[in-house]
C-alpha cells in the first residue's frame, strides 16, 4: 500500500520545487537550448553576423575523418578505461574484503587519489612518464623501449589510460567493497559447505550478486572516460600526438575555444547531448529492474 | 528565537554599515579619479607582464585624461576568447592583444574591429605607411598598406649557437653555418665530439615551414600568401619543401638533429648546454642571456645556396593590437593617443631593448644602434638584419590566413608523423596542405555569407 501525503495549501507544492526547477533551466535547459539554436548556424568570432545553414555544421562533422576517428579513440579510450579500472578495483575490493587486520589503513589509503583534481593527476603522471626525468619513462628506456609519448600515439593512449583510471579506481572500489559487505554470508558458507572452493564460491556466488553494482559502475564509468577526463587529457597530451588522444568531448572545447569555430563545437555538442540522454535511459531502465536498495 | 533574532539583527546592522561604508569609499575614488578608463587586455606573462605594466603606467603619469589599465587575459588562445565573449556581452575592451595567426580571424570580423589607420585619422594623427619598418608592418596591413592592428610584439626566428660546443668539436666558433648545405659537415663533427643534441627547433612550423618559404622567396600560399583574397590555397608542399624536410628527417634518423616539442619547450635543452645549434625567437634572448653558463652566439638562418634569391628576408610572429568596434569616440581619443605614445622612439628603443622584440620604425634602430646597445650586445641586431636584407616580395610580407590557428596544428600534426617515421615528407606535406585547405573554404565560405 503506498502511502500518500497531502498538501493543505495547493501552491505549496510549487513554491518548494521551484528552486529545483529554476536550477535545472538556468543550468541545464537554457545552455543545452543554446547549443541546438548554435549547431545550425555559422557565425563570425564576435558574434556580429550569424547566418542560418540547416544542416551544415553537422555534414562536415560526418564528412570529417577526424571527427569519425574521435569516436573510435572514445569508443577505445573508455573501454580500456572501464575495463582496466573495473577489473583492478574488483580485484582489490575481493582482497581488502577478506582483509583481518588494517583494513582502515587499506582502505584509506586505495581511496585517497579520488580526491585529485584531474589535471594534478595529469600532471603527475606526466611527469612520471616525461622521457628524461621520468622514473617509469626511465625503466621503460633501460627495458629497451623507445619512449616518447609526445610522438607516438599508442604510447599517447596509455599514459592517459593509466591517469584517467588510477583516478577513477578508488570510486570504483569503494562501491565494489559496499557491494561484497552486503552479500549474506550464510550464502557463501553454504556453497562452501556444498564443496565449492573460493574461486569458485566467488564466480558463482559473489559475482552474479554483485551484477547490479557492477552495472552501475560500468555506465558511471562510461560517463566519466566521456565526459570528466578533460583535464587529464588537456595536461598530459592536449589531444596529440596527430589526434590520437582526442576524445569528442576534447574535440568540443578544441574546435570551440582553441579554433573559435562555435558552429561545429555547438554540434558536436548536440551529438554529445544525445548521448548522454542514450546513456541516462538505459542507466535507469536497467537499475529500475535490477537494483533493490 | 529570541537569540537568533538578536543576531539575525545584529548581521543585518553589520551588513548595513559595510555597504554604507563601500559606497562610501566608491564615491570617494570615483571623486579623486574621473579620467576616463582604457581597457587593455594582453597575454604577456612573467617579466613581459611587468613591462608591459610599465608601458600602462607611463602612459598613464604622462597625462590625465585616460588611464589604460593593462590586464593580462591568460595564454593568447585565452586572451582572444576572452575578448570575444566580452565583446558578445557588450562589455569588450578597447584594446586586445592577438596573436599573428589570428589575424585572419580578426580582419573577417570587420564589425567588431576599428582599423588602427582609421582611428588615428580620425584622431588627427598623420599616418605614413613609410615611417614603419615594412617588413614588420605589413604583416598586419592591407595590400595597399594600410594598417589594421597596431604591430606590438614581433620577432624573427635567428640562429643561436653554443660557441663552447664549436670550439670542442674543433670548429670556429665565429663562423656559424650559413647556408644548410654547410649544416651537414658541422652537425657531423658536433656528433663526433659527443654531442647528443647537436641541432634543433623550436616552433617548427613558423621557422622550418613559413619563415623557410619568406626567405628563399618561395610563396608558402598563392594570392600573395593570402594577402590578395580568402581564395587563398597552400603551396608549402613545393619541392623546395619536401627537400628541406626530408634533410631535417636525414638528420634526425642519424642523431644529428632532436625533436623537441612544438613549442619553445626545447629552450631548456639550449640553456642546458645539451644543444648544440638552436633556432628559436629573437625575443629568446633575454632567457638565454641570463641561463645560458657558456658562450653563445646569434646569427641568421641559414638558406639553400643554390635556390636563387634567397636570402629574401624573414617574416615575423608575435602579436599586435586591436581596437575593438562599438566603444565611445572620446575613448577612441584615448586609444590614439595610447598608440601614438608607444609609437614614439624612446619607447621603441625601450621596449626593443629590454625584451628583444623588434622595433617598428627605421628611426628607433637607429637610435638603439647610436647608443651603442648592438656593439655592446653582440648579435642583438641580427634579427632586424634579418627583417630588412631586401624589401618584402609578395612571398615574404607574412601570411593572411583563416583558420590559421588549426593549419598550424595541422601541419604539426603531419610533421611528427615525419619525424615518428609514419609518413614520407612527401605524403606529409601533401595532406598537410589538403587538410589545411580544407580549413582555407571553410573559412572562404563564412566570410562570403557576409
Amino acid at each position: 500500500m503506498e502511502k500518500r501525503v497531502v498538501f493543505q495549501n495547493r501552491y505549496l507544492p510549487y513554491l518548494l520545487i521551484a528552486p529545483q526547477i529554476a536550477i535545472t533551466i538556468i543550468f541545464f535547459f537554457w545552455p543545452a537550448s543554446q547549443a541546438v539554436v548554435q549547431s545550425v548556424l555559422r557565425e563570425d568570432a564576435f558574434g556580429t553576423r550569424s547566418y542560418f545553414v540547416g544542416l551544415e555544421n553537422f555534414i562536415a562533422l560526418f564528412e570529417d575523418e577526424y571527427y569519425l576517428n574521435s569516436f573510435k579513440i572514445t569508443a577505445l579510450f573508455s573501454t580500456l578505461v572501464t575495463t582496466i579500472g573495473l577489473s583492478l578495483s574488483l580485484l582489490l575490493a575481493v582482497t581488502a574484503d577478506r582483509l583481518v587486520r588494517g583494513t582502515t589503513a587499506y582502505k584509506t589509503l586505495l581511496i585517497w587519489p579520488y580526491a585529485v583534481a584531474p589535471a594534478v593527476a595529469g600532471a603527475l603522471w606526466g611527469f612520471v612518464f616525461l622521457p628524461g626525468p621520468g622514473i617509469f619513462a626511465w625503466l621503460l628506456l633501460q627495458a629497451g623501449v623507445d619512449w616518447n609519448f609526445h610522438l607516438n600515439g599508442d604510447q599517447a593512449m596509455f599514459v592517459v589510460v593509466v591517469a584517467a583510471t588510477w583516478k577513477q579506481i578508488s570510486y570504483n572500489f569503494l562501491f565494489f567493497l559496499a557491494g561484497l559487505q552486503s552479500i549474506p554470508k550464510s550464502l557463501i558458507e553454504a556453497a562452501a559447505i556444498d564443496g565449492a572452493g573460493p574461486i569458485r564460491r566467488f564466480w558463482t556466488v559473489v559475482f552474479p550478486l554483485l551484477s547490479p553494482t557492477l552495472f552501475f559502475l560500468v555506465v558511471v564509468n562510461v560517463v566519466y572516460a566521456f565526459f570528466e577526463t578533460f583535464g587529464v587529457i588537456h595536461s598530459l597530451t592536449r589531444g596529440g600526438p596527430a589526434k590520437s588522444t582526442e576524445i569528442l568531448v576534447y574535440k568540443v572545447w578544441y574546435d570551440g575555444f582553441e579554433a573559435q569555430d562555435l558552429g561545429g563545437s555547438a554540434a558536436q555538442s548536440v551529438i554529445l547531448m544525445v548521448i548522454v540522454i542514450a546513456l541516462t535511459v538505459v542507466q535507469f531502465r536497467y537499475i529500475e529492474r535490477k537494483v533493490h536498495y | 528565537m529570541k537569540s537568533t533574532g538578536k543576531l539575525a539583527r545584529t548581521a543585518l546592522a553589520l551588513l548595513a554599515g559595510t555597504a554604507v561604508a563601500i559606497s562610501a569609499s566608491g564615491a570617494w575614488a570615483q571623486a579623486k579619479d574621473n579620467r576616463i578608463e582604457l581597457q587593455w587586455w594582453h597575454a604577456m606573462t612573467g617579466a613581459l607582464n611587468e613591462r608591459v605594466n610599465e608601458i600602462a603606467e607611463g602612459f598613464n603619469k604622462g597625462q590625465d585624461k585616460y588611464k589604460v589599465v593593462a590586464v593580462n587575459k591568460g595564454s593568447y588562445p585565452e586572451t582572444l576568447t576572452a575578448a570575444m565573449a566580452a565583446f558578445r556581452a557588450g562589455k569588450g575592451p578597447h584594446i586586445v592583444q592577438v596573436f599573428e595567426v589570428g589575424t585572419g580571424t580578426m580582419m573577417a570580423s570587420r564589425a567588431a574591429i576599428k582599423p588602427v589607420h582609421e582611428l588615428m585619422a580620425q584622431n588627427g594623427y598623420k599616418f605614413d605607411p613609410g615611417s614603419y619598418i615594412s617588413a614588420v608592418t605589413g604583416y598586419y596591413s592591407t595590400a595597399d598598406g594600410k594598417m589594421l592592428s597596431y604591430p606590438f610584439n614581433s620577432s624573427t626566428p635567428v640562429m643561436y649557437y653554443n660557441k663552447d660546443a664549436f670550439e670542442k668539436a674543433g670548429l670556429d666558433p665565429n663562423k656559424p653555418p650559413k647556408t644548410w648545405q654547410e649544416f651537414d659537415p658541422i652537425l657531423k663533427k658536433l656528433k663526433a665530439s659527443g654531442s647528443t643534441c647537436p641541432f634543433q627547433s623550436n616552433w617548427q612550423t613558423w621557422v622550418q615551414l613559413e619563415n623557410f618559404s619568406a626567405l628563399h622567396n618561395v610563396p608558402f600560399a598563392s594570392k600573395s600568401n593570402g594577402f590578395d583574397g580568402f581564395d587563398t590555397e597552400l603551396q608549402f608542399n613545393s619541392p623546395l619543401h619536401v627537400r628541406h624536410i626530408t634533410q631535417l628527417q636525414t638528420w634526425m634518423k642519424e642523431g644529428l638533429m632532436v625533436y623537441g616539442g612544438r613549442k619553445n619547450e626545447a629552450n631548456a635543452k639550449f640553456v642546458s648546454g645539451e644543444c648544440a645549434i638552436h633556432m628559436e625567437s629573437s625575443a629568446g634572448y633575454a632567457t638565454f642571456a641570463r641561463g645560458a653558463k657558456f658562450k653563445w652566439g646569434i646569427s641568421m638562418l641559414p638558406y639553400y645556396s643554390d635556390v636563387a634569391g634567397a636570402p629574401q628576408n624573414s617574416i615575423i610572429g608575435g602579436a599586435s593590437l586591436w581596437v575593438l568596434a562599438k566603444h565611445k569616440t572620446e575613448e577612441y581619443k584615448g586609444v590614439a593617443q595610447f598608440f601614438d605614445y608607444l609609437t614614439s622612439t624612446e619607447n621603441q628603443v625601450w621596449w626593443h631593448k629590454v625584451t628583444g622584440y623588434l622595433p617598428i620604425t627605421p628611426m628607433s634602430y637607429e637610435a638603439t644602434k647610436q647608443q651603442g646597445f648592438y656593439a655592446a650586445n653582440p648579435g642583438t641586431d641580427t634579427s632586424v638584419q634579418q627583417m630588412m636584407l631586401k624589401t618584402p616580395t609578395n612571398n615574404s610580407k607574412g601570411l593572411r590566413l583563416g583558420n590559421f590557428v588549426q593549419i598550424r596544428d595541422v601541419m604539426d600534426e603531419e610533421l611528427e608523423a615525419v619525424w615518428s617515421g609514419k609518413k614520407s615528407p612527401k605524403e606529409a606535406l601533401d595532406t598537410a596542405v589538403e587538410r589545411g585547405n580544407r580549413l582555407l573554404r571553410q573559412f572562404e565560405r563564412d566570410a562570403k555569407r557576409s
